[in-house]
This record gives structure tokens, C-alpha cells and sequence, in this order.
């Protein structure tokens, strides 16, 4: 029981990582990027390829995913999608499940069409037991890594002052950009970390959610439950959705394993006529 | 007042006119059965692509629904007609396809309620979240609907009892193309209908249109329905012709696909879903031949690319091409100089 517990929160942890980039462009720009899991996947490749293939260490394998996949979102922002930002959200979705297709396709032209594993050090194999609880190693890292990035993430948000310029953004872009703030570079920083955080999530999860070329697809309903439950004024929203959301998969497939997934699609359409805006999401600004 | 309601009616009777360029299309849709017998089988499934692109046109084009869903009603189609013909519950095609389409819009319907609330963005993850939920129900309940192996053993009785299903795709084709142009002549007589007109107000301020009178949610939820059953007849057509159903029918890339063939055709016009689903099919025909395993990446690139140029840049085309065959044929026949060919408004 406290294993699937244990097991659903580092699940959701990590749907936060993969999905708190989702948010946050959705929140900025209005704008729907259905394309949010090709960078996971990317962060997820590039690992495998510079931890199995080269043979670097793990971490500097997660630190260089990240790395890569922010530059790959800063430079995607600047030539593609700032021309995208004006249209209409139907518009908007056609264009990134374009980008999904694309990516799809080459990732499976480049790297194969099977399952790639990453090579986990020793160290991370293997459970131990506190009080009885069933606790697997990689699992408690993931929580650890997540949790001190959702931290981190929180404190620049709240006390720095790019988080201040972010949050005013994201409540009013049209005041904030007639108070000097230069919203287009600010968007550009914030979809190359949201990019980058997605990469680390699909390097970190690529063990437990499986790594294939089709995973933008198979992910990109996971992402979207997080955002509208959660909501995308703050992030704490989305980190509560998605910690609800990893329990919730986790326990419905532990305990009923024949309704599956569909529980978590029911759930997102009820929030959704239920509470258009998100289920944690303030009263309405705009 | 008599008056006014003969201006009215003939303000519609003038818009409802068949134009010289309809008629150009379906004579050279009829030709198409003698002039490429060899190439029967792709150009059923161009109709049938045809057809569920006619329904989408019809929310999306018509009443301002976006969807990313449509595959669900197209799927329910496709497994209620082959159900129907497994279990030799209706052994005559003809009715199957209607029993098909009446179950999809039932199920429309049901789930208009969903749609009429929130904004793009909810109805895109609702109608995209009632599709995935179908395919799961399908997949789970393998025992009927054959899961991920798909529905065999579906054997489709000749037409009236008479016109078999050849291998070559001739009756096929035939009956793909007589039940598109039906339920082409019921779509084009709802859109030029009061109706259909209310729809076009409340696309453009539904606002505005409640304030003139104009029940909103209950025509969304009509149009809802009946795109729903257009796309049950479409699913069925493909599952009568392939004698087939897997749950590939329910995914996302067919509605995606789907919403690529309305915006390469042009939305908002009806001829639209047609011309484009003719592109798409021959596209998708010759990429898939230029790269079998690959194509996918070619109809991405093409997504992204119509969206960077404009989508109305990319439709104006239609509109620049009917013009000039109403031109070419007014000078032909000048007493139909009057008739014009408006452009799409593709907005």
C-alpha cells in the first residue's frame, strides 16, 4: 500500500519535471504546445546515446540532456515558434502536432524504431526496506531530484527577480510589457528552461515511462491532464495535479488493472466541464 | 410582409443555386469510375476520407467547433458496421451504413454536452479525451471488438443482395461514391439552409447571434450530432470496403490527419473537405511510396509549413481556382454570366 503510495509520488514528480515547462509557455503566451513531450523524448535520446554509447557518467548525462534540450528549445522559440504566437489555438495545435509527427519520424529514422534503455549505475539498482516499505533506489533519487528542482524552481519564481518579471508577464503581458519588461525575452528564457526541465525528465524517466519514438504521443495526454487540472497561473497547480495524477495511474493500475488508463481520461474530461480553468486555478484575472 | 418573405426566400433560393463549378466536380467524379479503373482502391478510400472530412467541415467550417476528436465518431462507425456484419445481426449493407451512422450520432449526441462549454483549447482536450477513452474501451473489450488485433472475420454481404464486393474495389468505389454524394446533397441542403445560416451567425458572435434569437447551444448540439453521424457513416463505409476494422480507426493522427485535409482544402465551404481529401490521399499515396516507413514526417512538415505560411494564403488557392472555372465557363455559356463564385472565408 505505502509502496504504491511511495511509487505514485515519484511518478507524479516526474510528470511535474516533464510538464511544469508545459505550463508555464501555456500560462505566458497562450500557447498550446502539444510538441512539449518531443523534448522530453529528445532529453531522453541524447542520453541514451551519451550514456550507453559514449559511456559518460549518468549525471553528467542528465546535466548535458538538459543543457541540450534548452538550447534546442531557445533556438525552436526563436526561428519557429515566435512566428506561431499570434494565431489561433487551432492553428497553434495543428502546427505542434506537425512538429510531433516530424519528430516521431526522425527520432525513429535516426535512433530505430525499438525501446532504448538507459544504462542505470549500480549504485541506483535494487530496493531497500524502512519500516517495511518497499523502497527502490532510482525511485527515491527521482523524488529527490524532482522535489530539489520544484524547490528551486518555486524560490526563483518567488524571490528573484526574473521570477517577478515572469509572474507579471504571465498576469497581464500588455501592462507588463508597457512597464519596460521585455516579455519576448523572458518567454524565450522560460521556454528554454521549460524545454530543459522536460529533457531531464524524459532522461530521468526514460526507465519508468519507457523511451520509443512514439513517446510524444503517448505522453502528450499525460502532460495535458496536468496542465488543465492544475491550471497555469502558478506551480504549484500543476504540481499538485501531477503528484494526484501519479497516484492515481500508479493505484489504478495496482489495484484495478482492467480499467487501465481510462479512469485518468474520465477524470481530465469531468475536471474539464467541471472547472474549465483548471481545478486549483485562481478566480479569473483576465 | 409578403413581400419580404419572397426577398427572403429568393435570397436563399439564389444562394442554394447549383454553380457551374459543382457541377464540373461530380461529372468529373462520375468520369473518374470509367477513366482510373485500375485506381478503384485508393479513390474509395478518398471518398471515404472525403466524407469524414464533410462532417468535420460542418462543425468546424460551419458552427466554429475545433476538434481533435472526430475519429471517435468515425471509429464507433467502423466497429458498429462491422459488428452488425459479423454477427449477421443486418445482412444488407445499405441499412448497416445508416444503423452505423445513427449509433455515431447518438453518441454525438451524448457528447455535444461536452463541447458547449469552455474555450478552443477545452473543446480540443475534451473531444481529443472522448476519443481516447473509446479506443481504450476498445482495446480493453477484446473480446468483441478484437482489441489490438483488430475485428476479423467480418464478411459484408453483397449490395441489395446483388452487387458483390470484388477485389479490385469497383463496387466498392461505386457505392462509396453514391453515398457520398447523398450525404454530400443532405449537407449542402443543411448549409444553405436558415439553419445553416444561424450557424455561420453564431460562428462568427455567438454573442450577437443570442441576442437576434438564435438558440445557440441547441444548434451546436444539432450540427454536433449530425457531424457525428456523417463521420458513423464514414467509419462504416471503411469497414464495409475492407472487411476490416482495427483500432487504428480511433487514433489520434487520423483526426489530426483529418483536420490537415480540411485546411489543405479550405474550410467553411463544403467542396473544401472533397478537394482537399483528393490532395491528401495522392499525397500521402506518393510519399508513402517515396519513403514507405517515413511519411509521417512529410505531413508534419506540411503542418507546419501551411501554418508559417497562413492558412488562408494556403486556401486562397481554391477560391482563385473556382473562380476562374466559373470565368472560363460563363464566357462558354454566357447566360449563366451572372453566376460568381464566392471566395472561402477561410477564417
Amino acid at each position: 500500500m505505502l509502496t504504491v503510495l511511495f511509487d505514485g509520488i515519484s511518478y507524479g514528480m516526474l510528470l511535474f519535471v516533464l510538464a511544469c515547462g508545459l505550463a508555464v509557455t501555456l500560462g505566458l503566451m497562450n500557447f498550446v504546445n502539444l510538441a512539449h513531450g518531443s523534448f522530453a523524448m529528445a532529453g531522453g535520446y541524447i542520453t541514451v546515446v551519451l550514456v550507453n554509447r559514449m559511456g559518460l557518467p549518468f549525471a553528467l548525462g542528465l546535466v548535458l540532456a538538459f543543457l541540450a534540450t534548452a538550447l534546442i528549445g531557445a533556438v525552436l522559440e526563436r526561428t519557429l515558434y515566435v512566428h506561431v504566437y499570434g494565431k489561433s489555438d487551432l492553428d497553434q495545435v495543428l502546427f505542434t502536432i506537425g512538429l510531433v509527427f516530424m519528430s516521431v519520424a526522425a527520432v525513429d529514422y535516426v535512433m530505430g524504431s525499438s525501446q532504448q534503455f538507459v544504462i542505470i549505475p549500480d549504485a541506483l539498482q535494487g530496493q531497500f526496506n524502512v519500516f517495511g516499505i518497499g523502497i527502490g533506489k532510482y525511485r527515491l533519487l527521482i523524488i529527490v531530484v524532482c522535489g530539489l528542482l520544484t524547490l528551486g524552481l518555486q524560490l526563483a519564481l518567488m524571490k528573484t527577480r526574473f521570477g517577478s518579471r515572469l509572474r507579471a508577464s504571465v498576469d497581464d503581458r500588455r501592462v507588463a510589457r508597457g512597464l519596460g519588461i521585455n516579455v519576448g525575452a523572458v518567454f524565450n528564457i522560460t521556454f528554454a528552461v521549460g524545454s530543459g526541465l522536460a529533457g531531464l525528465g524524459g532522461a530521468l524517466g526514460a526507465e519508468i515511462l519507457g523511451l520509443d519514438p512514439t513517446f510524444p504521443l503517448k505522453y502528450m495526454i499525460y502532460f495535458l491532464i496536468v496542465v488543465t487540472v492544475g491550471g497555469t497561473s502558478s506551480i504549484t497547480g500543476p504540481f499538485f495535479a501531477s503528484i494526484l495524477l501519479g497516484i492515481g495511474d500508479v493505484a489504478g493500475k495496482y489495484y484495478v488493472p482492467t480499467l487501465g488508463a481510462f479512469v485518468i481520461y474520465t477524470i481530465m474530461i469531468v475536471v474539464l466541464i467541471w472547472r474549465p480553468r483548471g481545478l486549483f486555478a485562481r478566480a479569473a484575472a483576465r | 410582409m409578403a413581400g419580404l418573405d419572397a426577398e427572403i426566400s429568393g435570397f436563399l433560393g439564389r444562394r442554394a443555386r447549383w454553380r457551374p463549378f459543382e457541377i464540373v466536380f461530380w461529372v468529373v467524379a462520375l468520369a473518374s469510375i470509367w477513366l482510373f479503373p485500375t485506381k478503384h482502391l485508393i479513390l474509395t478510400e478518398t471518398a471515404i476520407l472525403a466524407l469524414f472530412a464533410l462532417s468535420l467541415d460542418l462543425i468546424l467550417g460551419y458552427a466554429g467547433i475545433v476538434s481533435l476528436g472526430q475519429a471517435a465518431f468515425f471509429g464507433v462507425g467502423a466497429y458498429c458496421a462491422g459488428l452488425v456484419a459479423k454477427y449477421g445481426l443486418v445482412n444488407e449493407p445499405v441499412i448497416a451504413l445508416l444503423l452505423s451512422g445513427l449509433v455515431a450520432a447518438l453518441l454525438g449526441f451524448a457528447t455535444s454536452f461536452l463541447v458547449l462549454r469552455g474555450t478552443d483549447l477545452t473543446r480540443l482536450m475534451v473531444t481529443l479525451g472522448v476519443a481516447l477513452v473509446l479506443r481504450e474501451i476498445a482495446n480493453r473489450y477484446s473480446g468483441l471488438t478484437g482489441g489490438a488485433d483488430g475485428l476479423q472475420g467480418v464478411e459484408i454481404r453483397p449490395l441489395f443482395g446483388v452487387f458483390r464486393f470484388d477485389l479490385y474495389g469497383h463496387t466498392a468505389y461505386v457505392y462509396c461514391l453514391v453515398v457520398l454524394f447523398v450525404f454530400f446533397l443532405l449537407a449542402r441542403r443543411i448549409v444553405y439552409s436558415p439553419f445553416g445560416l444561424s450557424l455561420r451567425a453564431l460562428k462568427g458572435n455567438p454573442l450577437r447571434a443570442t441576442a437576434i434569437g438564435i438558440p445557440v447551444n441547441s444548434r451546436l448540439v444539432a450540427v454536433y450530432t449530425i457531424a457525428a453521424g456523417f463521420a458513423g457513416v464514414a467509419g462504416a463505409l471503411l469497414t464495409q470496403t475492407t472487411a476490416f476494422c482495427s483500432l487504428d480507426v480511433l487514433s489520434l493522427e487520423r483526426s489530426a490527419d483529418l483536420l490537415l485535409v480540411l485546411i489543405i482544402g479550405g474550410a467553411g465551404y463544403l467542396y473544401g473537405g472533397l478537394i482537399g481529401a483528393v490532395i491528401f490521399k495522392f499525397m500521402q499515396d506518393w510519399l508513402a511510396n517515396l519513403t514507405p516507413q517515413y511519411w509521417q514526417f512529410w505531413i508534419g512538415l506540411v503542418l507546419v509549413l501551411i501554418v508559417l505560411v497562413g492558412r488562408d494564403r494556403v486556401t486562397g488557392w481554391t477560391g482563385m481556382l473556382r473562380a476562374g472555372v466559373a470565368r472560363v465557363l460563363a464566357r462558354a455559356a454566357p447566360q449563366s454570366a451572372a453566376v460568381g463564385s464566392a471566395a472561402p472565408d477561410g477564417s
